[in-house]
């Protein structure tokens, strides 16, 4: 069980619980304003773009390469930014902080 | 080779030179056929436009039968964004329950009469009744309404013969002007009044406007529905084992459409106008002339997909361009999503095979390439699930 709190845009803080599968499917579950997760979760879509709070980004780990050129041409893009499609959920997520990119 | 194979003609182009040269109608086209290049060019909106003459960033142009803008297609930044907004949201109605339930049994019944039949030719009988009934879902108008656009055949442009069809185009503006009339005289909750009554910068949308919007809808999900659905049932008339396999991982449904849709490539290219003279894979542009962004060549670039000829339908790493790249990207890809979803749930669970009996297949003349995009016929039989 991992609890992952969303902060969107407007800055609206949603926490919310799970267990496993994606960070995004998580999201969207959730109603997470800004992750739409067109795309299911193949990393073609570019619309669940995340910043990871900076005290996580050792548990998130690094973008792909694939996944690094999507976010390469995506808004708002900075070093802390991932496509929540490709996180999964473990207990280590447990406490962690994205920011809604869009 | 499988009668459902769609080939890639731009492999040795790609992997020599990153770009293919064709004309058309007297203004050529420099082809960008590489995954990186396809989509820089499409993210670097100020040097490669999409707001040039209405019909240009059109491959085959269509700048000599329309003279109406596709908003907010052939819109750039900022305004484009202005546009979008106004009609976002509506696009993603396919994401609700309701719209799912009225789509399922659209494309159940259809499925289901498939069945009964002998055999039947798939393009007019089986993918342009689905796309057609679908689309009332998208324009929340009376089913009945498809009976017309059946009736349209499968082109709204384009004749049988590949060219441009001013007099095809012609029904379509008259019949979206006449829906227009028809809605300001008695407003309801379709598209056409939501247009009517929707405000970019304090003030309403033209009639120009709100055409614009309708010919975009009606002419950017036709032949690539039909075609998506046609290639999916050619795909599994040959490959039983992943009917199949779909109906015992139906939770692998999604990633499955996303690779048919990688693998069909529906729309083929969209063009862009340089804005100024530059350069593109090593490839200097003259301003005033067009580049394409070959979404099918991207789709099939070894740099970035394992296997790119193959269908792997649970790949899970996919950054396909069927849809597009960036701010432009398909609008109607939701609903199109939805559609394919469904479709493929409802032939996993009635369908057992399906037998192909006679294809004529639909090749685009490309100058140098030529690239099978679908069928204009296809004869086959549903068998059912017994």
């Amino acid at each position: 069980m991992a609890k992952i709190t969303f902060i969107t845009k407007e800055g609206e803080s949603t926490t919310v619980e799970g267990t496993s599968g994606s960070v995004m499917e998580l999201a969207v579950q959730n109603n997470i304003p800004g992750i739409d997760g067109d795309c299911g979760g193949v990393c073609s879509c570019a619309t669940c773009h995340v910043h990871v709070a900076e005290q996580f980004t050792a548990q998130t780990g690094e973008a792909s390469e694939i996944e690094q050129d999507m976010l390469e041409l995506d808004d708002n893009v900075n070093d802390f930014s991932r496509l929540s499609c490709q996180i999964t959920i473990s207990e280590e997520l447990d406490g962690l902080i994205l920011q809604v990119a869009k | 080779m499988e009668k459902s194979a769609l080939p890639d003609p731009f492999e040795k182009a790609r992997r020599e030179k990153g770009i293919g040269q064709m004309n058309d109608q007297d203004d050529p086209v420099v082809m960008m056929l590489r995954h990186k290049d396809v989509r820089k060019c499409a993210h670097k909106w100020q040097q490669f436009q999409s707001a040039a003459e209405p019909g240009r960033i059109v491959i085959p142009s269509e700048v000599n039968i329309r003279k109406t803008r596709q908003i907010p297609f052939e819109l750039d930044p900022p305004l484009h964004g202005v546009y979008r907004n106004v009609v976002e949201a509506w696009f993603k109605r396919p994401l609700q329950a309701e719209y799912q339930t009225l789509l399922r049994k659209q494309i159940e019944d259809l499925v289901s009469a498939t069945i009964e039949r002998d055999s039947l030719e798939a393009v007019e009988e089986f993918s342009l009744p689905l796309q057609s009934r679908a689309l009332t879902l998208l324009l929340n108008i009376p089913y009945a309404e498809a009976e017309t656009w059946i009736s349209w055949g499968t082109h709204v442009f384009r004749s049988e013969g590949e060219s441009l069809d001013g007099d095809k185009a012609k029904i379509l503006y008259n019949y979206i002007d006449a829906k227009i009339d028809q809605a300001i005289e008695n407003p309801g909750e379709d598209l056409y009044s939501i247009l009517l009554a929707a405000e970019v910068e304090g003030r309403k949308l033209t009639r120009e406007e709100i055409k614009g919007v309708m010919i975009l809808t009606f002419a950017g999900g036709r032949d690539t529905v039909i075609n998506a659905v046609t290639n999916s049932i050619a795909y599994f008339a040959e490959h039983p084992e992943s009917l199949k396999r779909l109906r015992a991982e139906p939770e692998m449904i999604g990633r499955a459409v996303e690779e048919l849709i990688r693998y069909f490539s529906p729309l083929t290219q969209m063009g862009r106008v340089v804005t100024e003279d530059t350069v593109a894979c090593e490839q200097a542009l003259k301003a005033d002339t067009r580049i394409s962004l070959c979404w099918a060549s991207a789709n099939r670039d070894a740099a970035v997909f394992e296997q790119p000829n193959q269908v792997i339908l649970d790949r899970k790493l996919n950054p396909h361009l069927s849809f597009g790249f960036g701010h432009h990207k398909c609008l109607g890809a939701t609903h199109t999503r939805q559609i394919m979803k469904i479709l493929l749930l409802t032939l996993s669970q009635k369908v057992n095979s399906i037998d192909i009996i006679e294809t004529r297949e639909n090749i685009e003349d490309l100058g140098p390439f030529e690239r099978k995009v679908g069928y204009h016929s296809i004869y086959v039989k549903f068998n059912g699930n017994v």
